[in-house]
């Protein structure tokens, strides 16, 4: 009854967007070998979970903990075996670590304009279905990125009102 | 001012998604500037994140387009950008099964691992254990060793869990790394001892000894790292159930003591880990169940979920248990997250009274469409087990389980309900019509084959019983109208039980039965043709044979018998007597209730247990002549647990003889036992005629050995029999380290205890779906009736499990169980006597001081009635 003791806690970490398309998709074992089962799989749990604005759900036999912001949905699966709380502390630390490096401007356009950032938070968060990291603090240490959203912001804006002030000159 | 323009260019949609329209071929065109000096960082970052959002979202690169980027994407490791450098390792990560030739990159990503740059190391362990197979690996040792025991936290974790990675493919290379990990394990950084513990847990896990010992030292030590405790509580608990570790194991006072540490996931996982281990009694539940009571109201709807499903889980099995908690589950019902909700209601449902299942039923219903498949079984896998405990609530219920029915859900989600009612019916016959309705409104509509067969199924053998059984045959035949191949054969079966048990429906299902000769599919064709034919010689022998009770023979052996027929012809004609019986499946009970994953239902007949023994029994020279295996016992222990030798027996009984199979094991690690027999002693006029000795019994490798006996001809009736039986081997001793014997033995024996042979082992059961008919079938030429009184039994229930165990044979009808009150009941029996004759009991049983019972014996033979008869007196 008991299933070996191992690291291998996380099965996939899902960010959707507010049509239920997928920004980020990372699977960590061959629960969804292909890609059309994945975007299935996907489909389904944004379905069941869109509407809701609970924290925990089990589906297709796995545990699934979720969390939405402005138009952004953050899901992290588990064997149903898991302890949910271990799960919980990934999606925390992945969504905090985000909004530190968004300067808590957690919403689709910044999450695009810093995919990078995004790509290397998870990748210091969860290693091959092993947590890595559980603290944000120590993620956006280590992801380290020089420029943040807001400077790259600044300069675009700079840029277009410079732009604009040329042309009504 | 600024907003506004934002919001522009956000409604012009073009600058929302800058990866929404990545063209692949686009992408990698513009990843030629990764070739160009002096590198754009900036450019080259941007690029790289798009090939990667690219292969997140599935696209797929060919060897040679993905192999090509890689080689360019290498040279961006000549850039000092931090972002660009860290992305060049994801994109090796991610490539690394795409792209040939990964292994270009070990000497950058070995020089990046040693290097000055912390922020880079990490990252980069990681990436090189990616792209490193077994040789590789042997030539990084040094630095993984080194890295493992790395002060900085993030080196040090990525070295650990790589390694983790590693052990699949690289056992023996990283197991050399233990005195590392060890050491890691001791790190202040709580990951960092998380990841150590697992790794050494993995390298160890088969060294129960080695694990033992693990386990004491950090219990004993203690640890900071939270993650670390769960681990620790599971690789306990698992030691627990392996070695049937007591309640008062120090494991288990360590996973107790875990319910006090101020991490709520550690105090929830040691309360999971109390609640999943085996024999746990209400004593040791207490502490976990009152910390899952607390939990129950914490504000983090997780935490709520995790306590309620782990109460539930308590419920199944010590529903007292959580009735402390009645209070707090309660207060869930009304739960915005409609799964905690959801469990919270079915484990009251558990643990209430019979009051409050209306008001809980009707809470339900009101959210039930909202939840997802998995927890609607859930709810109905609680309906049924309430069933049981109130049969009283069944309409209330039934009622439920129908509106269930009709919306919408998958095909486990209609197969429980269906199960769900069908199990209703066949307990309360009160509810059989209602629910009947219910099922045939349901299959109107119906796309799951398989539950319309079922459904089907059922109404062929309990329509045909109800007052007006006339009404189910529109539902019937609608089916075999409008659906697929396999549903019309299951209603034309249907149909000719109708016709079959109801004189004045006869014509009308003549008359539908003709039209489904017609039917475009064979089986619907023959099954149509053949009840017609059965039906119009209006026999109520051949009804009962051909129509109500199917065959009884087990599917594998009539098909090898039939083989075995055509490859020697004979004159004879073929004999279903000559096929093994088919064994009655073991009702699986359903303990497990938690949601299922749907597995995949076998596709081949599975072959029975019996099958497997004939199969074994007929490689054996000496018993080819001895005809189909007739009943395979279940098995006996003919020695106390833990002896030197253990021996169990199992009887196999063909006509005219039984092959008795002892298992035997040598548990003696200095012994090599050599020309193993069991030689028996008959105290009836049973005749041993051969011994089959199993030539060597190696220690810990069981082997067997068999006896053959001939039963007695002269009484037919001498049924039953004690034999004494003595294990007599040659014994080697031999070297227990290297199992090497010596050269001569010497002849030993030991004494096993007594096996007996009872009336049950030559009586076959045999279920008769309808056991009216069958009696009818077999006659009153051999009828045979005594009375008994059985002044030692209380209750009917006791007295009718006694018959049952007793004569071995197959209750039919469901009146194996007695209706609440009753003080007569009536028992009906159905089996196969060895040598083929149908045998049936039908025994009133009668409660005043002290059980009176009047049994009835059918069979088309008399020498089966006098047994049963003779034995039962």
């Amino acid at each position: 009854s008991f299933t070996e003791p191992s690291l291998y806690t996380v099965k996939a970490v899902l960010i959707l967007d507010n049509d239920g398309e997928r920004l980020y998709a990372k699977y960590y074992d061959d629960t969804y070998p292909t890609v059309k089962e994945q975007k299935a799989f996907e489909k389904n749990i944004f379905n069941k979970t869109h509407r809701t604005d609970s924290e925990i759900a089990l589906l297709d036999g796995l545990t699934v903990v979720y969390k939405s912001n402005i138009d952004l949905y953050f899901y992290v699966i588990g064997s149903s075996h898991e302890n949910e709380l271990m799960l919980m502390s990934v999606l925390n630390c992945l969504f905090d670590s985000l909004s530190q490096m968004l300067r808590k401007n957690v919403e689709k356009r910044a999450l695009l304009e810093n995919m990078e950032g995004l790509f290397l938070a998870v990748d210091e968060i969860v290693d091959g279905g092993v947590i890595l990291e559980s603290d944000a603090q120590q993620v956006v240490h280590r992801v380290a990125l020089r420029v943040g959203y807001l400077g790259r912001k600044r300069i675009k804006l700079v840029l277009r009102i410079i732009r604009l002030t040329c042309n009504l000159l | 001012m600024i907003k506004k323009f934002d919001k522009k260019d956000e409604e012009s949609g073009s600058g929302s998604n800058p990866f929404q329209h990545l063209e692949k071929s686009a992408v990698l065109q513009e990843a030629r500037i990764f070739n160009e000096t002096p590198i754009n960082p900036r450019r080259c970052l941007h690029i790289l994140t798009k090939i990667i959002y690219l292969l997140n979202q599935g696209e797929h690169f060919g060897t040679t387009e993905a192999t090509e980027a890689f080689f360019a994407m290498t040279r961006l490791f000549q850039s000092n950008d931090q972002t660009l450098r860290r992305m060049c390792y994801l994109t090796i990560k991610e490539m690394a099964n795409i792209s040939e030739d990964v292994i270009i990159v070990t000497s950058s990503l070995t020089k990046d691992m040693t290097g000055k740059e912390d922020i880079y190391r990490g990252p980069a362990i990681r990436a090189l254990c990616r792209i490193t197979d077994t040789t590789m690996l042997q030539a990084i040792e040094r630095y993984m060793k080194q890295a493992i025991v790395d002060k900085v936290p993030s080196v040090s974790s990525s070295a650990l869990v790589s390694s983790l990675h590693m052990v699949k493919m690289s056992y023996d290379v990283v197991k050399r790394w233990v005195n590392e990990a060890q050491e890691a394990a001791s790190s202040d950084n709580i990951m960092v001892q998380y990841h150590a513990l697992g790794l050494l847990y993995h390298l160890r896990k088969n060294d129960r000894l080695a694990v033992t010992k693990m386990l004491n030292t950090f219990t004993k030590s203690g640890l900071k790292s939270p993650f670390a405790y769960c681990m620790l509580i599971r690789i306990a608990s698992r030691l627990l159930e392996e070695t049937d570790g007591g309640h008062d194991s120090p494991l288990f006072d360590f996973i107790e003591g875990c319910l006090r540490n101020k991490h709520e996931m550690v105090v929830y996982e040691a309360a999971s880990a109390i609640v999943h281990l085996p024999n746990c009694r209400a004593r040791e539940l207490a502490p976990a169940v009152s910390v899952l009571q607390l939990f129950c109201s914490s504000p983090k709807a997780a935490l709520r979920y995790a306590a309620v499903r782990t109460l539930n889980k308590v419920a199944m099995k010590h529903p007292s248990a959580v009735t402390a908690c009645n209070l707090d589950l309660e207060n869930l019902i009304t739960d915005s997250n409609r799964s905690i909700a959801t469990l919270a209601i079915t484990t009251l449902l558990k643990t209430g009274s019979e009051s409050s299942v209306d008001r809980l039923m009707k809470q339900i219903s009101s959210f039930v469409s909202e939840i997802s498949d998995e927890f609607k079984v859930v709810v109905v896998q609680a309906i049924s087990a309430l069933c049981q405990k109130y049969p009283r609530k069944h309409s209330v219920m039934m009622n439920f389980l129908s509106n269930m029915l009709r919306d919408d859900g998958g095909f486990e989600y209609k197969r429980a309900i269906v199960d769900c009612i069908i199990g209703f019916i066949e307990e309360n016959p009160e509810s059989k019509e209602t629910g009947l309705a219910h099922l045939c409104e349901f299959i109107e509509d119906c796309e799951h084959t398989v539950l319309a067969t079922r459904i089907l199924h059922l109404l062929g053998k309990e329509g045909p019983r109800t007052p007006t059984p006339s009404k189910y045959i529109r539902f019937i035949f609608n089916r075999v109208i409008l659906e697929s191949e396999a549903v019309r054969a299951a209603a034309v079966s249907a149909l000719a039980k109708f016709g079959a048990q109801n004189d004045d429906l006869l014509p009308s299902v003549l008359v539908l039965l003709q039209r489904c000769m017609m039917d475009s599919d064979d089986e619907v064709r023959d099954r149509a043709t053949f009840y017609m034919n059965v039906l119009q010689q209006k026999q109520k022998a051949l009804n009962a044979a051909y129509i109500f009770n199917g065959l009884t023979v087990s599917v594998p052996g009539l098909e090898k018998s039939l083989h075995q027929y055509t490859l020697e012809p004979s004159e004879k004609p073929f004999d279903m007597k000559s096929v093994p019986l088919a064994t009655t499946p073991i009702n699986e009970l359903k303990t497990e209730l938690t949601p299922i994953v749907t597995t995949k239902l076998p596709e081949k007949v599975a072959p029975s247990r019996q099958d497997i023994y004939q199969e074994q029994l007929s490689a054996i020279p000496e018993f080819k002549g001895l005809g189909p295996l007739f009943k395979s016992s279940d098995p006996v222990q003919l020695t106390e647990a833990e002896t030197e030798y253990v021996v169990r027996c199992i009887k196999h009984t063909f006509t005219n003889h039984i092959v008795f199979q002892f298992d035997c094991t040598n548990t003696l690690n200095d012994q090599l036992l050599q020309k193993v027999i069991v030689q028996m002693e008959p105290s009836e006029a049973y005749e041993v005629v051969h011994y089959v000795p199993a030539a060597n019994l190696p220690y810990n490798q069981p082997s067997s050995c068999y006896t053959l006996v001939r039963l007695p001809d002269e009484d037919p009736t001498a049924v039953s029999c004690t034999f004494s039986c003595t294990m007599k081997y040659l014994v080697r001793d031999c070297d227990p380290n290297t199992g090497e014997p010596d050269e001569d033995g010497y002849d030993d024996e030991y004494l096993l205890e007594d096996l007996e042979v009872t009336v049950a082992d030559h009586i076959q059961k045999v279920l008769k779906p309808n056991f009216g008919a069958a009696w009818e079938e077999v006659g009153d030429d051999f009828e045979k009736e005594e009375t008994f009184a059985l002044a030692s039994v209380k209750t009917l229930e006791e007295a009718i499990n006694n018959i049952i165990s007793f004569l071995g044979m197959q209750p039919c009808e469901r009146t194996d169980k007695v209706p609440e009150n009753k003080n007569s009941h009536v028992l009906l029996l159905a089996g196969v006597f060895r040598g083929g004759h149908d045998i049936l009991v039908r025994s009133r049983l009668a409660l005043a001081d002290g059980v009176t019972m009047q049994v009835t014996v059918r069979s088309k033979d008399e020498i089966p009635v006098d047994v049963i008869l003779a034995s039962v007196g």
